[in-house]
């Protein structure tokens, strides 16, 4: 996308260069936090709908302006620090928080060439980035100098490290299937119909990925680190007017991105499902499964109660670390026995 | 080239000024904090050298895995870490020295480093130029084959640790309720509570007597 843009210069120079990879780093973020802002609709509307409430339906038609004047409202208050806060980590949290969301959509393709690096390490890159999220929330939490934050700081750090490790094992199983980290590679694995995708044989991992991406995403029922009915709100529970609406945005980048990842995993990232619609582009087949990732979130979000802590760390210790890495063994198996390894390259 | 010039100089400045201020920083969380931000600024440097995979499982396990435990450990300790410097700097003299051997054997190592004559003739397989191969494959392609048994090795050895630790801390302590899951799930209602006529007037006291 880099290399599209700078040649549309015409000219060779460092500095267009530079335009060019700020110019593509625009174009996917300008449209993500538009997203972003009618994700909250969307969320809030299916959340509405499952317990028979109209939700936001004032602002706008249909209350489609919402998030914007939530965003105006949160962008005229004042920021409060609190007295006994650590002043600079405080308000580092939630900026890192929310760069760390928007800088992961650096190697998600939309279609095929169309993302702002081609990385050969993309889905490494991508847990990578997700792992660092952690550190947002703890010093947030322990940068506002409350115990409910601290709490809630700490409770997240531990969330995020259990189910991080299923999320590794998971993107293993898909990787010897694709043989590359390239995630236009693992999309190129997935051509030729939705019978080709693959959450169809990899479907119980697919499973476990997304109920991992849930914890990772600290998305109900397992919101522990905000449980607003013990906590109060947990690490954010300080914050107010930008700093929160950072972490607000942050969140929801990171859930999209999550749908994002799911796609180009299990379905087929920019690829029609069925061959005979490959005239329709690429970027609204990926679109489109991001918004059905964020659904199935939403879903989640309306009807499943919270988890207790501990219940959750069982969860993620005894039952998906054992399952995800019986299923690397298995899928290794399977796929030595029938030779179905990808060819060296 | 002066593209990536300019980010090395930035990455190196980065990476020594933040490992200058981790043993300088008065709290130990900052100083946490700026151990973090080293590991990053050499992960740049990994990718500026073109070694893309070391640099993402260096963000994924130092940055993402152990740092984050230092940061744990570090924030529920209450140690006096001031109390700990007083004394810190009578052993300056015996610690520069010991800096100062280390930079002097690294120098001369690296001085007097060079290829044998005969390397060309040793090397089982062919090195194929950096852009040919990718990271990864090359990676694995040396760990699975030449050295799979000292890399096995390796694991065994971080496994046993990991479950000597385990095992070394771990303490029974007697009269400590303990829940299980399946019991609990198995559980009936009859298993629960039980129905129970009462006359009236005679309360409950009777009839509870067998429960």
């Amino acid at each position: 996308m880099v290399e599209a843009i700078y040649s549309l210069f015409g000219v060779e120079s460092p500095l267009l260069y530079l335009t060019a990879i700020v110019l593509s780093i625009l174009a996917i973020v300008l449209p993500l936090l538009i997203s972003v802002a009618f994700a909250v609709y969307f969320d809030r509307k299916i959340w509405a709908a499952v317990q028979m409430r109209r939700g936001p339906n004032v602002v706008g038609p249909f209350g489609l302006l919402q998030s914007f004047a939530d965003g105006l409202k949160l962008f005229v208050k004042e920021t409060v620090v609190p007295a006994g806060a650590n002043k600079f980590i405080f308000l580092m949290a939630p900026m890192i928080t929310f760069t760390l969301a928007l800088i992961a959509w650096a190697v998600i393709p939309f279609d095929a060439g169309m993302m702002i690096s081609d990385l050969n390490v993309g889905i490494l890159y991508i847990l990578a980035i997700s792992s660092l999220g952690v550190y947002g929330i703890i010093m947030s939490g322990w940068a506002s100098n409350s115990r409910y934050a601290f709490l809630g700081g700490l409770r997240s750090a531990a969330q995020m490290v259990s189910y991080e490790v299923s999320i590794g094992f998971v993107l293993v199983c898909v990787l010897m299937a694709v043989g590359s980290l390239n995630l236009s590679d693992v999309v190129n694995a997935q051509s030729g119909g939705f019978w080709n995708w693959y959450f169809i044989p990899f479907f119980p991992i697919f499973i476990i990925f997304f109920i991992s991406a849930l914890a990772e995403t600290n998305r109900p029922p397992f919101d522990l680190p905000e449980a607003e009915a013990e906590l109060v709100a947990g690490y954010q529970v300080e914050y107010s007017s930008m700093a929160f609406a950072l972490f607000f945005l942050g969140e929801y980048a990171n859930i999209l991105l999550m749908s994002a990842v799911m796609a180009v995993l299990f379905f087929g990232g920019w690829e029609a499902p069925i061959p005979a619609l490959d005239f329709i582009p690429g970027i609204f087949w990926m679109l489109a499964k991001i918004a059905f990732g964020f659904w199935m979130f939403a879903m989640v979000k309306a009807f499943v109660p919270r988890y207790r802590y501990d219940q959750l760390m069982r969860l993620g210790w005894k039952v998906f670390l054992p399952l995800s890495l019986f299923f690397v063994v298995f899928y290794a198996g399977i796929m030595v026995a029938f030779d179905l390894l990808p060819s060296q390259g | 080239m002066t593209l990536t010039a300019g980010a090395f100089y930035l990455f190196a400045f980065v990476a020594v000024a933040a490992g200058f201020l981790v043993i300088s920083a008065r709290n130990p969380v900052h100083s946490v904090l700026w151990l973090i931000l080293t590991f990053f600024s050499a992960a740049g440097l990994f990718v500026l050298m073109g070694a893309e995979f070391l640099a993402m499982l260096l963000v994924i396990v130092y940055v993402g895995a152990v740092a984050v435990l230092f940061l744990f450990v570090v924030m529920m300790l209450d140690i006096n870490f001031a109390q700990f410097r007083k004394g810190a700097l009578q052993y300056i003299p015996i610690g520069g020295l010991v800096g100062l051997i280390l930079l002097a054997e690294l120098v001369t190592l690296v001085m007097a480093w060079q290829f044998g004559d005969k390397v060309a003739d040793n090397v089982t397989a062919p090195i194929p130029a950096a852009e040919q191969v990718e990271n990864v494959k090359a990676m694995g392609a040396i760990l699975y084959t030449d050295y799979l048994f000292i890399f096995q090795t390796a694991g065994l050895i971080l496994l046993v640790a990991m479950i000597g630790a385990i095992v070394l801390t771990h303490r029974q302590r007697a009269g400590v309720k303990r829940q299980n899951i399946s019991k609990q799930v198995a559980r009936k209602p009859k298993d629960a509570y039980e129905m129970v006529e009462v006359k009236s007037g005679e309360g409950i006291g009777s009839a509870s007597k067998k429960g």
